[in-house]
């Protein structure tokens, strides 16, 4: 299985957010994104599922299952948890189980153990630290299977011992033959990853000469 | 459990959690009523007449009452991100949260209906016709509000835009609800055809409001 953006261009609220993005991960492999504060990180994983509108290139998976698009066969973590503070951890890992996964059951106690929330079960996530809503939120990906692991600064808010676990977690799942993308800012613990660099890939210099062009010939 | 049950039990469960807003339209549609007679008086034969008006009235306010925190709250959580990942239709995943919140808000109307009938003079008669028009026609203000609520997701404050939107909307419900049920209290009209007329309405909502719904959140997704 491989995912291969050409040439991704994204225009929003007057400005590329980036430009002329091109990268290839396969199976096993994992893509860090790295670049300073709003140099797009967080749009090119949202593009990649089709939250927002590529302006212009082009997305591909080969070797996916043809009847389902990307965000179909991908898992997002954000930076909101979409969590419901009413209900129970237990209950929130269970919805979001049955509707990304489908039919298949999942093992919702061995699930949230793998994450080390197997005590807090039964609590309402309203309850919940926010290292704690983060860990639940990575239960989800493990309890359905999707291939591909879109990550936006996954070890925001984890202490070092759960940095550790999602780490393992993202280890196997890379040995298990799934991909991932990550938008960070430091090391994730993944022994080997290519990097992407979204600053050189900006064209923030042109665009602004243009916009000073345009400006000189107007009235 | 598929998608779109396991959709619709965290809906139920969320509303009638605390802070979830099932009790709540029960309790405005309660009040409302409740103060219509101090308001006009003790003049039994003018609440019989009014009576169908205003608990159609209170119903259409009271199922407004919890609607803009439907796709709302989604949005704010980034549930919604991941609900447009899943395999279901979004058109479904919309109907079943429309199914959900009129199980947990438009249902529990209809069964205080009667209740609140007694208090307005309606006989058994004009409070059976009563009860079938809010049950056939409740569902349709649910189904017409989703495009509203769908419309406002991504405003602050846009509970205020939502009735604005919604209410001129349900307007031909409204008719033909009341009329059915003043059909049965007072006459002449027979029950049937302004019935039937709410029963069209309602089904035609269902099919247009989970669509329409789920097109505005698309394209606010953008």
């Amino acid at each position: 299985m491989r995912l291969t953006a050409v040439d991704l261009h994204c225009h929003r609220g007057g400005r590329d957010v980036f430009a002329g993005v091109s990268f290839t991960v396969a199976s096993g492999e994992a893509l860090t994104i790295v670049g300073k504060n709003g140099a797009g990180k967080s749009t090119l994983l949202r593009t990649v599922i089709g939250l927002l509108r590529l302006t212009r290139g082009r997305l591909t998976l080969d070797g996916g299952d043809p009847e389902l698009t990307i965000a179909e066969q991908a898992h997002y973590l954000g930076h909101q948890d979409a969590l419901k503070p009413s209900l129970s951890t237990a209950e929130n890992l269970t919805f979001w189980a049955g509707f990304l996964g489908g039919h298949r059951s999942i093992d919702v106690g061995g699930t949230l153990e793998a994450v080390g929330l197997g005590a807090l079960a039964g609590l309402p996530a309203g309850y919940l630290s926010a290292g704690q809503r983060r860990r639940l939120s990575i239960a989800r990906l493990v309890a359905v299977k999707r291939p591909i692991w879109l990550l936006d600064e996954p070890t925001s808010a984890l202490d070092s011992a759960a940095q550790q676990r999602l780490a393992g977690l993202m280890q196997g799942h890379l040995a298990g033959g799934g991909m991932i993308l990550a938008a960070t800012h430091g090391p994730i613990g993944l022994a080997r990853t290519e990097e992407l660099r979204l600053d050189q890939t900006t064209p923030s210099a042109p665009v602004a000469q243009d916009r000073d062009e345009a400006a000189q010939d107007g009235p | 459990m598929t998608p779109l049950s396991a959709i619709l039990v965290r809906d139920m469960r969320i509303a009638v959690r605390v802070g979830g807003g099932a009790l709540m339209g029960v309790l405005f549609f309660l009040l409302v009523v409740t103060l219509t007679p101090f308001a006009i008086g003790p003049d039994l034969a003018l609440l019989k007449r009014i009576g169908p008006a205003i608990l159609w009235l209170a119903a259409l306010l009271a199922s407004l009452l919890a609607l803009d925190r439907l796709f709302t709250s989604d949005h704010d959580d980034g549930s919604l991100d991941l609900i447009l990942m899943g395999t279901a239709p979004l058109e479904l995943v919309v109907a079943m949260k429309g199914i959900a919140h009129w199980l947990t808000t438009g249902l529990p109307l209809v069964l205080a209906a009667p209740l609140i009938g007694l208090f307005l003079n309606l006989d058994a008669p004009a409070e059976l016709a009563l009860v079938l028009t809010l049950l056939v026609g409740t569902p349709a203000l649910t189904f017409i509000g989703l495009i509203g609520a769908a419309i406002a997701v991504t405003l602050r404050r846009g509970g205020l835009l939502l009735a604005v939107i919604v209410l001129p909307l349900t307007v031909p419900v409204l008719i033909f609800g009341v009329g059915a049920a003043n059909a049965a209290v007072i006459g002449p009209v027979s029950f049937g055809t302004p019935f039937t007329v709410l029963c069209a309405l309602t089904l035609a909502s269902l099919v247009v409001g989970p669509f329409a719904a789920a097109a505005a959140l698309r394209q606010e997704m953008e």
